[in-house]
């Protein structure tokens, strides 16, 4: 008998937990009914959730130290519409008696799910967001559902699953400074598509000892490939059986070499349409952001500081910096990178989603480019259907929003300040007139960071 | 008899409901007015209930909106006919008590506007041009389809169907 994937390993696990007529050892192309550790929910479909459960007759929901709510996607509220739903959530919360309520500010879902702790490893997880995949970084079955399958997993305290086929997409070598991880999963969805994983679980190798944030990047990112969940495998988080078999068997295996990778980006209006970044130098953007639930921490935000070295951006250029929850919030604003990327000209939104789908702060006029740090770039996904989005890493932002073009950003962190300058005076003057330029309110950026530097906040960043 | 509609690959959700017309933009007594207000402007005028859907590879792509499918039951919409589907999609579909069926050649046999009839007894699809066989739903799904859908299948048995 040939060995088992991680998904197959969690899924027979917990199904035989379960006992009843349907427990089973759990193979790909089974179907199981799975006990669900925990549900999350957020803002945006609760109105459809309330009414699915009012529909199945179930007025609490299965256990309530079980469930996470979240006002995030569209928060804090832009609009009276939007203002009334999230009331209705709260009011909901309250009667329920829902313990476990991030209300706006606090953070985007996934995060706030992955870094407080909420996702057991080996455990099955389903959530009212596509990217609830992002709880494999810790070794959680985590998959994103419509919101009937949520009233019924709230209902009932179970799903059922088909067991999915694994792919193994192993990483070796170190990126270059300047290379990140979400270039390396970029690079995946560039080699697989965005139906590539489509009813698959992607199980990364060569990534369980990477920062946390790195591995949220990675698992988040398989939603774009249509996979069903996306596992880091040999994390610190994860028990010792959360592995593999040596002869499991895998639909397909991708190799990456974080050595030779370059910078990705993905051409609007596809994920899967994607470039070395050398070919994608000199494209005009007008707004930049940097954030969301991929790359919205306080480690994105300094390797985009450490770009920026102290400048302003790019008069013509507005930076949109939304950290992904209140704890990188304050994290960044200790050691000081909220003040250099506010000094350089950002506008630092509350936690949260942010612009990333299109709802609020900061959303794109027709024909507007934006280079976003997301994970999306459709049509309209982040407001006019006639704006475009080009997807990088937090380096590659960085440099776009003090240029006002795409471009390499490994020379900037590599050269000398007589060089760096010369750098950024060549894009911006090769950067055709487009928009008007701001005037900075209050520029006391200099005094700012001169203060910053004395108190003992590390200006010198380095990643 | 029914009419066919059909699309190509990775149709998303996008372009069933755009994300402006959301119910709770909306109202829950419109949303499903604007199913392909975009990309077939005529298609919430002239389809009728039973009429099947038809389409390539990654049906039902993009955002896991259940809205999207909320407006194809709305509108009657009598299966839906594809290469493969998206997974979030698909799910919804059956816990709504669409029939999603695959088949690989479907979407070249059917031109638009064909008249079709979906024999999911006998797991096949009519159409003027020859006959495309449709790969049998796991019994669970077609527990849960026969139902209605999950909920109506949850009110009446209390627990998801014991077969898979
Ligand atoms: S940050 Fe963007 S991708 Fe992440 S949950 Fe929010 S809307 Fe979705």
């Amino acid at each position: 008998m040939i060995g088992k994937t991680v998904a197959e390993k969690i899924l027979s696990r917990v199904s035989l937990r379960a006992q009843g007529p349907l427990a089973r050892d759990a193979r790909a192309g089974d179907l199981v009914i799975v006990p669900i550790s925990r549900v999350m929910v957020h803002d945006s479909v609760i109105d459809a959730v309330m009414a699915g459960m009012r529909e199945l007759g179930k007025e609490r929901v299965w256990d309530t130290s079980r469930v996470a709510v979240f006002v995030d996607h569209a928060a804090p509220a832009p609009t009276p519409v939007v203002a009334d739903s999230h009331r209705t959530l709260r009011e909901w919360v309250r009667e329920q008696g829902i313990a476990t309520f991030y209300d706006a500010g606090e953070g985007v879902c996934h995060q706030i799910m992955v870094e407080e702790g909420y996702c057991e490893p080996g455990t099955v997880i389903v959530g009212s967001d596509s990217h609830s995949n992002s709880y494999g970084a810790v070794g959680a079955f985590g998959a994103g559902m419509g919101a009937t399958d949520i009233a019924v997993a709230l209902a009932l305290g179970r799903t059922w699953l088909r067991v999915p086929q694994s792919i193994k997409v192993t990483f070796s070598g170190r990126p270059r400074k300047g290379v990140t991880m979400k270039d390396a999963v970029m690079r995946v969805v560039r080699e697989i598509g965005t139906d590539g994983a489509r009813y698959a679980c992607v199980e990364f190798h060569g990534a369980g000892n990477l920062p946390q944030g790195d591995r949220i990047t990675l698992a988040g990112m398989t939603t774009e490939m249509g996979a069903k969940a996306g596992i880091v495998v040999g994390t610190p988080e994860a028990p010792d059986w959360l592995f593999p078999d040596p002869d499991a068997a895998y639909a397909n295996e991708i190799r990456i070499d974080l050595t030779a990778l370059e910078p990705q980006i993905a051409v609007p209006p596809r994920i899967d349409q994607v470039v070395d970044v050398s070919e994608a130098i000199g494209q005009p953007v007008d707004v930049v952001f940097l954030g969301s639930c991929t790359n919205g921490r306080l480690v994105d935000l300094r390797q985009a500081a450490a770009v920026l070295r102290g400048q302003r951006i790019a008069a013509h250029v507005r930076l949109e910096v939304v950290p992904a929850s209140r704890r990188q919030f304050e994290d960044a604003m200790a050691d000081g990178t909220l003040l250099a990327l506010s000094a350089a000209g950002a506008v630092i939104g509350s936690s949260g989603c942010g612009p990333c789908l299109g709802r609020t702060g900061g959303v794109l006029a027709g024909h507007e480019v934006c280079l976003s740090t997301a994970n999306r770039n459709y049509k309209g996904r982040m407001g006019s259907p006639d704006a475009s989005i080009f997807i990088g890493s937090p380096y590659v932002a960085a440099v776009a929003a003090l240029t006002g073009v795409i471009d390499d950003p490994r020379p900037y962190l590599e050269a000398t300040d007589d060089e760096f300058a010369a750098l950024v005076a060549r894009r911006r003057a090769d950067r055709p007139e487009r928009g008007a330029a701001s005037v900075r309110s209050g520029d006391r950026s200099r005094e700012l960071l001169v203060a910053a530097a004395r108190s003992g906040v590390a200006m010198e960043i380095d990643d | 008899m029914a009419r066919a509609w059909v699309f190509g690959d990775d149709l998303d959700t996008d372009q069933i409901v755009p994300g402006r017309y959301a119910p709770f933009m909306v109202g829950q007594d419109r949303f499903y007015q604007y199913a392909f207000c975009d990309a077939r402007p005529s298609f919430t005028k002239e389809v009728r209930p039973g009429d099947v859907l038809i389409g390539g590879e990654n049906f039902g792509c993009g955002s896991s909106r259940e809205y999207a499918v909320a407006a194809l039951r709305k509108l009657g919409i009598g299966g839906i006919v594809a290469k493969s589907f998206a997974r979030i999609f698909f799910r919804n579909c059956i816990n709504l008590g669409i029939p999603v069926v695959e088949s690989a050649e479907a979407v070249s046999l059917v031109r638009d506007g064909d008249p079709v009839t979906l024999d999911l007894a006998a797991g096949v699809l009519r159409t003027p041009n020859g006959v495309a066989v449709l790969r049998p739903l796991a019994p669970f799904a077609q527990e849960l389809l026969n139902a209605g859908g999950v909920v109506s299948y949850l009110r009446e048995h209390g627990d998801f169907p014991k077969v898979r």
